[in-house]
């Protein structure tokens, strides 16, 4: 079970184990199922990783680490509630450990609970003051109540005020619980303890669709923007090439059209107001807004959908619907 | 165990004093708790203040502001994203300036708007707007002084003041009064806890060339505590508690609304002087009419002079004749109002009840009239029935 590349930790941990294993009969075969769980956990196998977690919790009911492991399986699995009344037991039975608190805040994140996965984290920090993991979680749930709060102070979807993070779920119990003695022996049993759990590249991946939204509005504030400019070449720049002219008309004559349209007022004023970008993909997003028209024969406002494809790092303008 | 009574009674004190502050003396303090470097006491009382108010849009914004802070550094108040609508967040850091200038810059005991120079006995209050400020002044008419009792952060006209046409989405600029009291149920949700027209467009207005109407007071739909600061058609908006509490001030065709784009102030003597001024016109007007000497009549009247159908040389012509078959006229003033007219050059509304008697008519009417000032002397340019 040890190696010796094991750091000093994990051979203290190891000692203790040792120590326990005559005390318990039960404990080396318990033991060897959590290792197996998180092995087979981490391969996706969350069923079996269920199964040997639990022939582990059979021979000791309590132990900490098997069922922060269960109820890590269990969130895997989606089956939140389970999860969340494993990781609330552990908060209670354990005060001390920050990782329940912080799976716990993962899953009311995930939920939109963001003021109870609020209360869980700063817990969590109560209970370790140097908690990266929690500190950027609970970073992460301020941003999002305060898109919140932002969304309700302009009426608008939350979707709309800000990035969409996802937090960090903590894959191990890294601390030793204090209250029970027998939880120690489950340090040996997992990877070297990382000071701070590694960023998730979910979370990464999921800031990406956030830069590109900007990029899109970019890309439709800016198309507004010539046109207002009555800058007919610039305006027609932002139409991809594959524009689908509205009633079918062949792109010359819409280009026509839409250059004396732009030519004929002294003064063109487009507005954007209440844009929704809705990324159909990382090169497909949609735009709807309601749009004010103004110049010195014509004022509107009307509904405008814009559909945006990204053609060699621009976007550009495949669809455009009126009235939706 | 006196000392702990003490200590008891101050906090009941401090208790009902934070019961009794409105909303946005809330907000202030939130606002002091971040100038105090408080967060968690800012985000406490922002979160309480929501929790009484829930649909306070500006609360909200800060309350974001606050938690964003806890996560990263602010660029801007109100640090929304740049994909939502700009003017949205526009308008709340404006309502946020508004409100908190007002606060801090409430005018001092002996400043008094130049507007208010006398209001009659029984107008219990009267209404000065100042739009710069997106605020109302309430001044209570304590013995004919003018006296500051309450304040409110009004939401005007989306396109500013000075209204001129029908539809311009403009706050009219003058002296008016309230004309009706249109209960919340006979209105939709959209005006709130109700609505009170004013006299929009007024006798100047129409000489003026200006048209439209329906300048009302009004509240706010449901759905919001506030409107940002430049947001209606041309209506002077209040949140639903504040309209409450005007409501039981404001007295039908007598109240005045006086609008300004910013209040000139004055202390209270000059205020006096200017009253004293126009008084002493007012009287010598009265009583050259009662002389029956038409010639000292009519000139208190200015050459530009119009009435709704005369204009100077058809009213003095008539008045020429009618004086002349009198062998005595008797002239009593009494409810004088004087309102001076903001962005006017010395033009003051006149209002009071005219009770005439003469050898052939009597009659007691309620009378309106613009004075001017030319030169050095006070004119009348307009009058007719109030």
């Amino acid at each position: 079970m040890l190696n010796s590349t094991a750091s000093r930790n994990r051979l203290r941990g190891g000692v203790i184990l040792a120590l326990l294993l005559t005390a318990f009969g039960a404990a080396p075969a318990r033991a060897g199922d959590l290792e197996d769980a998180q092995k087979l956990l981490k391969a996706g196998e969350r069923q079996q990783a269920l199964e040997k977690v639990n022939r582990a919790l059979s021979a000791n009911p309590k132990d900490p680490q098997a069922r922060f492991l269960k109820g890590l399986i269990y969130t895997e699995q989606g089956k939140q509630s389970e999860a969340i009344e494993i990781f609330s037991k552990l908060t209670q039975d354990y005060p001390n450990l920050p990782e329940p608190y912080n799976n716990l805040a993962v899953i009311y994140a995930s939920q939109g609970q963001y003021d109870k996965a609020r209360a869980a984290l700063e817990q969590s920090i109560r209970t370790h003051p140097s908690y990266a993991t929690a500190y950027e979680n609970l970073g992460d749930v301020y941003a999002k109540l305060a898109s919140q709060a932002y969304g309700k102070a302009l009426q608008l979807d939350a979707a709309n005020t800000g990035a969409q993070n996802k937090l960090s779920l903590v894959r191990e119990l890294v601390r030793e619980p204090g209250p029970k003695p027998a939880a120690v022996a489950a340090a040996p049993a997992k990877e070297p303890a990382p000071k701070e759990a590694p960023k998730e590249p979910a979370k990464a991946a999921a800031e990406k669709p956030a830069d590109n939204t900007a990029e899109v509005m970019k890309t439709v504030d800016d198309w507004a923007q010539a046109w207002s400019k009555k800058d007919a070449d610039a305006y027609l720049g932002y139409y991809a090439k594959d524009f689908t002219t509205p009633g079918g008309e062949a792109r010359d004559a819409w280009e026509q059209g839409r250059r004396s349209r732009i030519d004929a007022p002294k003064s063109i004023a487009v507005g954007i107001e209440s844009a929704k970008v809705t990324m159909r993909n990382p090169e497909q997003a949609s735009v709807s807004f309601r749009q004010t028209y103004k110049s010195d024969k014509l004022s509107t406002t009307s509904r405008k959908t814009l559909e945006l494809v990204k053609a060699d790092g621009r976007w550009l303008i495949k669809e455009e619907k009126s009235g939706k | 165990m006196k000392k702990r009574f003490a200590l008891l009674v101050a906090a009941l004190a401090f208790i009902s004093a934070a019961a009794a502050a409105t909303p946005e003396d809330r907000l202030s303090a939130v606002f002091e708790a971040i100038e105090a470097n408080q967060l968690d006491v800012a985000l406490k009382r922002v979160d309480a203040l929501i929790t009484d108010y829930p649909n306070f849009r500006l609360a909200h914004l800060v309350r974001g502001d606050l938690l964003l802070a806890r996560a990263r550094p602010l660029q801007t108040f109100g640090n929304v994203v740049k994909t939502v609508p700009q003017e949205r967040v526009e308008g709340l850091r404006e309502e946020a300036l508004a409100r908190l200038r007002a606060q801090r810059q409430r005018p001092g005991d002996d400043r008094l708007p130049r507007y208010v120079l006398q209001l009659h006995p029984e107008q219990k209050h009267a209404l000065v707007v100042d739009s710069r400020r997106s605020r109302l002044y309430v001044y209570a008419n304590e013995a004919g002084q003018p006296k500051l009792i309450a304040d409110y952060y009004v939401t005007l006209g989306k396109n500013g003041i000075d209204k001129t046409r029908e539809g311009d989405q403009k706050t009219p600029v003058g002296v008016y009064h309230v004309t009706a009291n249109l209960p919340r149920n006979k209105l939709t949700d959209f005006y709130g806890a109700g609505a009170f027209p004013i006299n929009y467009p007024n006798e100047w207005d129409r000489r003026q060339g200006r048209n439209g109407h329906g300048i009302w007071l009004h509240g706010v739909p449901s759905d919001v505590y506030s409107r940002p600061p430049r947001a209606s058609d041309g209506c002077i908006v209040l949140a639903n508690p504040d309209l409450e509490s005007l409501r039981q001030r404001l007295q039908i065709g007598l109240t005045p609304v006086i609008i300004a784009d910013e209040i000139e102030w004055t202390d209270r003597a000059a205020l006096e002087g200017e009253r004293a001024g126009l008084a002493a016109a007012l009287e010598q007007w009265r009583a050259d009419w009662q002389s029956r000497d038409t010639e000292r009549y009519l000139a208190h009247y200015s050459p530009r002079f119009a009435t709704k159908d005369q204009d100077y040389a058809a009213f003095a012509a008539h008045k020429l004749k009618v004086n002349a078959g009198k062998s005595w006229i008797k002239v009593n003033l009494s409810r004088v109002a004087m309102l001076r007219y903001p962005a006017e050059r010395d033009v003051v509304v006149v209002t009071f009840e005219q009770d005439y008697r003469s050898s052939g008519l009597s009659n007691v009417m309620q009378k309106r009239q613009y004075w001017v000032k030319e030169g050095a002397r006070w004119k009348i340019l307009y009058e007719g029935a109030a």
